[in-house]
């Protein structure tokens, strides 16, 4: 792989100072967080920090009730998850949802199918594209597809979850936002995903990435941000700090 | 940067000995194989007793196309719905309005015009009245949140109750000659109807095999959250597959007429289970998710050449009940083995 770009002085993600309430729950309470291209930040904190909530408003799920988001220097306000997509940014997520039935170029390609013209005129779903897409962009992470047309539900949880990041790269994804991806699969597939982010990292995207396994945040990231009961808890670079004192900022002292 | 894990190939689970290839690929093509063997023991039982042929009779071949057309026409709506996890219970009393709806419409577009036009009035009059129940079918489904088990249901008893409305309770006599020559005529020495379904069925497979419509249908039978995060509006979605198995129902219903020169509401009554039956044995699962229309083809050509088939032998009609159902269960649980063995539709 080639060297990891060094960061650029702008980032391409700039959160700042968000707010979110449900109800009578202040579920973020002006939270800032940057990200930069080729950087990869750990999102860690106690269940019910925060984490999710933070990613589906940069992901358009939900509006910020106070605060802005921006996107390389311009400020964006997302109405719905596809403008969000749009923009360049994806979220993965831990239940692999994926249409198991469909292989993996109808998956990448799932809702932005390609067609083409049989016969110069009728339209029909363009199959010999979305395999190729597919071949192509897995190999960019490493995985070599035998069967083009086998459907996703046969492959490992591990391998799914490469598909979901596949589709992400395919559409040229500058920001991905994981939300536990490694929870629901096993030790050797977490190592996969891992590695996944890795690619991305080496591809130059942005990557933010919520796990409550440290070892995992301490392998793959180079900063860590942690959430405490909707606040900012602490910041730090991985090389500077210690599992114990994420731990202390995690629970609070 | 070194990775975590060596480079690797994406190998399916399923790709075992050579014996469970052939295992998965016979229960893919069940249906098929159903039919080959209903016409093999059909032929030998023709050859051994009449010493006729059973398939190579025209007449018989076309006699059970004649008699798959309203079943199978029925069945290719609930393709679509079943692959999207759904069910349509009201598709024959849908089919039983379009036929008394037609019927009445040719009639009364009669007296002001040639027969001609009349006639693609009655044709117009029963599709379009067909597309309601469908819509409200759709509509209960996605806005409503009604299960499509509850949902058809309730729509079985409201076209069942409107058909023997509009038709007081009789059947519904049509006086124009065209339909009645669409009903029984035939081009090149094809019955005219056989070729309207086989047209109709060419299109549905375009749609369901070529088509991101179908491709979605696929989706949403799989997992209803993948496509919703997908950017698949899943509720306008579901309410296309609604009035679309309408429109298969309400053709069945204009070409029910058509063939009988009368509209009945009772039309479909019997073609129900039949449609679902010819779906199930074609292959798709009632989980949704998987099905085809080539497969649905097969399973409405096994229950049509069944029904024949016995008739043809002199064998108690009521057998038919019989076979229909065995053939449902084996094709039910060949489907649950699948699955466990990790096969694909
Ligand atoms: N849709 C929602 N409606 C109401 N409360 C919510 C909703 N989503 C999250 N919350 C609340 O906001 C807080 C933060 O939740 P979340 O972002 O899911 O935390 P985390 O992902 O860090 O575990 C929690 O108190 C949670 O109960
Ligand atoms: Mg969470």
């Amino acid at each position: 792989m080639s060297a990891v770009p060094s960061h650029a002085l702008q980032p391409i993600l700039d959160v700042r100072g968000v707010h979110k309430r449900f109800g009578g729950v202040e579920a973020l309470k002006g939270v800032s967080l940057s990200l930069h291209p080729g950087e990869v930040v750990a999102l860690a904190g106690d269940n019910g920090a925060g984490k999710s909530t933070l990613t589906k408003m940069i992901s358009g799920v939900y509006p910020a009730d106070d605060g802005e988001i921006s996107l390389d220097g311009k400020v964006v306000r997302f109405a719905t998850p596809e403008a969000a997509r749009e923009a360049g940014i994806e979220t993965i997520y831990q239940d692999l949802a994926l249409a198991d039935n469909l292989s993996i170029g109808a998956n990448i390609f799932l809702g932005r199918e390609p067609m083409r013209r049989a016969l110069g005129v009728l339209p029909v779903l363009d199959r010999a594209k979305m395999a190729s897409a597919a071949k192509d962009t897995m190999a960019r992470l490493d995985f070599h597809v035998d069967r083009l047309d086998a459907p996703v539900g046969r492959f490992s949880g591990g391998q799914r979850q490469a598909v979901a990041i596949g589709r992400a790269i395919y559409w040229d994804a500058r920001v991905i936002l994981m939300d536990e991806p490694t929870a629901a699969l096993g030790v050797p597939e977490q190592r996969k995903v891992l590695s996944l982010i890795q690619s991305l990292k080496a591809q130059g995207r942005g990557v933010i990435f919520i796990s409550h396994n440290l070892q995992d945040i301490f392998a793959v990231a180079d900063r860590i941000v942690v959430l405490r009961r909707g606040s900012l808890a602490g910041e730090r670079r991985i090389g500077q700090t210690t599992h114990d004192e994420v731990v202390k900022l995690m629970i609070g002292g | 940067m070194a990775s975590l894990t060596p480079s690797q190939v994406l190998n399916d689970r399923a790709s075992r000995g050579s014996l469970s290839r052939v295992l998965l690929l016979a229960a893919r093509l069940r249906a098929w194989l159903f039919l080959l063997l209903l016409l093999v023991l059909f032929e030998v039982w023709a050859q051994v007793s009449y010493g006729a042929s059973f398939m190579f009779s025209s007449y018989n071949a076309q006699s059970i196309a004649v008699f798959a057309v309203a079943p199978l026409l029925l069945a290719l709506g609930e393709t679509f719905v079943i692959i999207a996890g759904g069910i349509d219970l009201s598709v024959g009393f849908i089919m039983g309005l379009s036929a008394v709806i037609s019927a009445q419409g040719a009639n009364i577009a009669g007296s002001y015009m040639p027969a001609f036009p009349a006639m693609l009035a009655g044709i117009a009059a029963g599709l379009l009245v067909s597309l309601i129940p469908g819509a409200v079918n759709g509509w209960l489904i996605s806005k409503l949140k009604v299960p499509p088990f509850i949902g058809t249901l309730g729509m079985f008893g409201v076209a069942r109750g409107v058909a023997f409305l509009l038709a007081a309770g009789t059947t519904v006599p049509v006086t124009n000659s065209d339909f009645a020559y669409l009903g029984n005529g035939r081009v090149l020495g094809f019955p005219l109807v056989v070729v309207i379904t086989v047209l109709f069925l060419l299109l549905m497979s375009y749609i369901l095999g070529q088509t991101r419509f179908g491709q979605h249908t696929y989706a949403v039978g799989a997992s209803e959250q993948a496509a919703v995060r997908a950017g698949i509006n899943v509720g306008r979605h579901t309410r296309k597959l609604y009035l679309l198995s309408a429109l298969c129902a309400g053709l069945g219903g204009v070409l029910y007429t058509a063939r009988f020169t009368a509209g009945a509401a009772q039309a479909g009554e019997p073609l129900l289970l039949d449609s679902i039956a010819a779906v199930v044995i074609g292959g798709a699962s009632l989980f949704g998710g998987s099905g085809t229309i080539l497969g649905t083809v097969a399973g409405s050509l096994v229950i049509a050449v069944i029904q024949y088939g016995l008739v043809f032998i002199d064998v108690e009609p009521f057998w038919q009940f019989v076979a229909v159902g065995v053939v449902i269960i084996i094709s039910v649980l060949v489907d649950q083995t699948q699955r466990k063995l990790g096969g694909d539709r």
